[in-house]
């Protein structure tokens, strides 16, 4: 029907995976799968083109605006291709409370990033969120997957510059 | 019922109903932007916030049921407090440019601002900017004036059934926009811009020509297919500026189709570079010259009379556009019959006239318009009705929330709405798929009845059905119109074209009368049902009247050719199934005339005179539409030049040609009279069963007119030449639609 197949875009697995989460809801509801797809779709190309939005909007048997909405409203969907490693830095009141400004201000003037950018040499994307649940441990980041917490400018700018 | 008190006074209301709904059937103003009464409650603008005793926070009106004794308080401190409030955080990001916005006037923003807006804001960061998205050629889009109330979101996934607005980004960062660069395409896309509350979704032919204020509304109908919709002319020095829908909730409820909210470009001679037809044309040794009228007619008279005088009155003949008002039609027929010829015809689309004399009165729809989003069932036949009649679409779309639909086609079609049951059947091929749902409801009737075909009304339809094969997808088409209470056929305009249209009729017939179905035809033009009370046809006279030998009808004068032809409102080389064939018989005729508008009208190949007339916006008349509903109207502005209405032309050339009562005085007595004959017909003419001989395999599909090509006016409303369903783009080639539309969320 499309010019953009799902199926092509991504491998067999992550298929696989995405027919798992759409069999949890009723036939005439597979839309209410479209996180758990988008996750899986991003994981796998890095980003969520507007082809690929459109693949998963096809695929779920919804308008392609509708696919649209809900990436551009979750912040962990990206849009555009982000760095090899993902910063999300939470500036929410607790982290706020505990410092992040200063950890947001490292990234500026270290490397010359603000939230949203990526570095020149396409190392780090920085990006910045609000509360990960985490505020036991402000300020906090996220590296790709891992939450970094209780840091100081110092700590953070250790485990950054480490980051390959 | 139950009773709640709003302000003070005691009202009974239905229980399950919300307290704005109360409120504004008792005529109790509550502030709103989201909520409107044919869209899903949204309850995001919280405009309607009022007070209800026993609850400390103020509620939403639009999203508050009433429940027993409940006192509501539209206008107490908390009210109007939660109002002043939520108008204040509506207008932070609102840029306030009422003096350069066209809504200005009549912009429901500006409005409650007045009312519950501060005279200065207390705001003094920056705003935030939206960019304009271009949605395509008919609607202008301003969206840093969004207030986000969605109801523009709500309509397309809702009522249009084609969603191509959303709400992208979250937050400050939440904007209305289809998001990727994309025109809107739906063929009822204009009624955004009446839904929106403020000036961010304005009409794009319309920007900047008029303010409100200054405007004059005019009642009319438009022309363009048989619903008939209500329309508000607007006007400005004799100069349409707009048209918007005219509530009526039995004909289009609130809403326009694009063909009837745009059409009116071609009557404007701004928009019309100067093809306006001003002056009666004479072609004189193959030259146009322009004339006076009295010279055109009088050369019109003198021809006519000769034709028929020298050759007989039959080899004239006459063919009206289905468009034309039923006074013109009349008229026309009056004269031509006056010459004693019984050629006139407006079918123009049709090519298989054969069993004309045992249809109805008028083809009519025979249920109320309102009553197709009422049926269980609907068997829809040759017809596309989202391209053919888009506001019967939508109400056949609201049947689908708790109906079936159906679909047997000898054409692929893209509908708004869900279709259980599809046949795509090839033309060939498509008597049989209908015969197989005939033969199995028939065979099923006389099994269980025990009764032959004839003791059922139906003689000689076993026989015809024979050796038909009934197939699984018959037998569920034909179950689920049994099984419905409330069930419909419908043919739509295909079903007409077909070369075997009086064959698929009586069958489609057949099915409706054995499954307890309505049976209903969505006709041609604005007016096929008045040109049958009117005369236009050559079988029948004015009310159905006998005639005493049938004339010839469009397709058979086109195809034997005639000495002399009067054309009216049609251009008939671009709008008959047989276009290439008309063409050629009126250049080769002797003498034709033409009534048209237009100066790029191909009638300038075939003419001999050419006589310019009002358009429907400026001439009065009236048209009857699929449900039988007579609605007249006035002229909305004078058509330029010497352009005339038609029916003072015909009246005029009656006159001319000696012919008897020629003499109205306005078109509402040739509307009397028109009336008049009704009385006479009673029950006499009724659609009556004839068997079909047989049923052939070498059937036909004329291709079908583009939705913004079906009428001399359609054909030059500039804006809709340059949309996308203009291109014969599709657009809708999208997934299934969720019935369950009136769900939050739903798509």
């Amino acid at each position: 029907m499309s010019a953009n197949d799902l199926t092509e875009m991504v491998s067999a697995e992550s298929i696989k995976q995405i027919d798992r989460w759409i069999a949890k809801y009723p036939t005439e509801r597979k839309r209410s799968a479209i996180i758990p797809v988008f996750t899986i779709v991003q994981e796998e190309l890095g980003y969520l083109s507007r082809e690929a939005m459109d693949a998963v909007a096809d695929y779920l048997e919804i308008p392609h605006i509708g696919a649209y909405e809900v990436a551009t409203f979750y912040s962990m969907f990206r849009l555009e291709p982000g760095g090899k490693h993902v910063v999300s830095l939470c500036t929410n009141v607790s982290c706020m409370l505990a410092g992040s400004g200063n950890l947001k201000q490292w990234f500026k003037d270290e490397l010359g990033i603000e939230p949203g950018q990526t570095t020149e040499d396409g190392r780090i994307t920085l990006k910045e969120v609000e509360c990960m649940a985490a505020c036991g441990g402000a300020p906090m980041l996220e590296v790709d997957k891992q939450y970094h917490e209780n840091l100081t400018v110092e700590t953070m700018a250790d485990l950054i510059r480490d980051l390959s | 019922m139950i009773s709640i008190e709003v302000d003070g006074r005691k009202i009974e209301a239905e229980e399950g109903s919300m307290i704005i709904e109360v409120a504004d059937a008792n005529g109790i103003t509550i502030p709103r932007f989201c909520y409107h009464k044919k869209l899903s409650i949204a309850a995001n603008c919280r405009m309607c916030l009022v007070e209800v005793e026993g609850v400390k926070k103020p509620l939403p009106a639009c999203a508050t049921p009433i429940s027993d004794g409940m006192v509501v308080k539209t206008q107490s401190d908390l009210a109007e407090g939660g109002q002043k409030s939520v108008m204040e955080f509506l207008l932070i990001n609102h840029p306030l440019d009422c003096p350069i916005c066209d809504q200005g006037g009549e912009c429901e923003l500006q409005d409650l601002a007045m009312g519950y807006g501060r005279d200065v804001s207390r705001f003094c960061e920056g705003k935030r900017a939206v960019v304009d998205k271009d949605i395509g050629p008919l609607i202008e889009t301003e969206m840093t004036r969004c207030i986000h109330c969605t109801r523009c979101v709500r309509f397309g996934r809702e009522i249009a059934g084609i969603r191509e607005m959303g709400a992208t980004g979250r937050g400050e960062h939440m904007e209305i926009t289809t998001f990727i660069e994309k025109s809107v395409d739906s063929e009822v896309s204009g009624n955004i811009i009446d839904l929106c509350p403020v000036g961010a979704l304005t009409a794009k032919p319309s920007r900047y020509r008029a303010r409100a204020w200054e405007m004059t509304q005019y009642d009319s109908v438009s022309p363009h297919d048989c619903i008939g919709a209500n329309l508000h002319v607007h006007t400005h020095r004799n100069m349409v500026i707009r048209v918007v829908p005219k509530e009526n909730e039995a004909v289009n409820e609130v809403w326009l189709s694009d063909r009837d909210r745009y059409s009116y470009e071609a009557v404007t001679m701004r928009d019309n570079d100067n093809r306006r037809l001003q002056e009666p044309m004479l072609k004189v040794n193959g030259e146009w010259q322009t004339t006076d009228w009295e010279t055109a007619l009088d050369k019109v008279a003198s021809k006519l009379n000769m034709i028929a005088q020298t050759d007989g009155a039959e080899h004239i003949g006459a063919i009206s556009s289905p468009s034309a008002t039923t006074e013109e039609m009349y008229l026309l027929q009056k004269l031509i019959r006056g010459l004693g010829s019984n050629n006139i015809d407006h079918r123009i689309r049709i090519s298989d006239y054969s069993m004309q004399d045992n249809e109805s009165l008028f083809p009519e729809l025979s249920i109320e318009l309102s009553e197709l989003e009422a049926l269980d069932a609907c068997l829809l036949v040759g017809s596309d009705l989202r391209k053919d009649q888009p506001l019967a679409a939508l109400r056949v779309r609201k049947a689908t929330r708790h109906g079936q639909i159906a679909i047997i086609n000898a054409r692929k079609v893209y509908n708004n709405f869900n279709v259980l049951h599809e046949i795509e059947a090839t033309p060939a091929d498509w008597l049989q798929q209908v015969a197989g749902v005939a033969k199995y409801l028939l065979d099923e009737a006389m099994a269980s009845e025990d009764i032959s075909a004839d003791g059922l009304g139906y003689e000689g339809l076993d026989e015809l059905l024979a050796k038909v094969s009934v197939e699984q997808s018959h037998i569920n088409i034909a179950k689920m119109l049994q099984k419905a209470e409330k069930s419909g056929v419908v043919l739509g305009l295909s079903a007409l074209e077909f070369s075997h249209a009086a064959t698929l009729r009586m069958l489609c017939r057949a099915i409706a009368g054995l499954s307890g179905a309505t049976f209903g035809i969505m006709t041609h033009g604005g007016n096929s049902a008045g040109a049958y009370l009117a005369g236009a046809i050559p079988h029948r006279g004015p009310g159905g009247a006998d005639v005493e030998e049938g004339g010839q009808t469009a397709q058979q004068m086109l195809a034997e050719g005639k000495k002399a032809f009067i054309l009216l409102k049609t251009e008939i080389s671009k709008e008959a199934v047989n276009a290439e064939q008309a063409k050629a018989s009126l250049q080769a005729s002797e003498f034709v005339v033409a009534l048209t508008s237009y100066t790029d009208d191909e009638a300038f190949d075939y003419a001999d005179v050419i006589l310019p007339i009002a358009t429907f916006l400026e001439s009065p008349g009236s048209y009857v539409n699929v449900n039988g509903h007579w609605q007249d109207f006035n002229a909305c502005v004078q058509a330029p030049g010497q352009a005339k209405p038609a029916w003072k032309v015909l009246r005029v050339m009656g006159n001319l040609l000696e012919l008897k009562n020629f003499d109205y005085v306005s078109a509402q007595d040739v509307m009397q009279e028109v009336k008049g004959r009704m009385g006479a017909v009673g029950d006499r003419i009724k659609a009556r069963w004839q068997c079909p001989e047989s049923l052939p395999t070498d059937g036909q599909c004329p291709e079908p007119l583009n939705i913004y090509q079906v009428d001399c006016w359609t054909r030059r409303a500039k804006a809709l030449q340059k949309s996308a369903l203009a291109a014969g783009k599709e657009g809708l080639k999208r997934p299934k639609l969720s019935p369950f539309h009136n769900i939050l969320g739903g798509v």
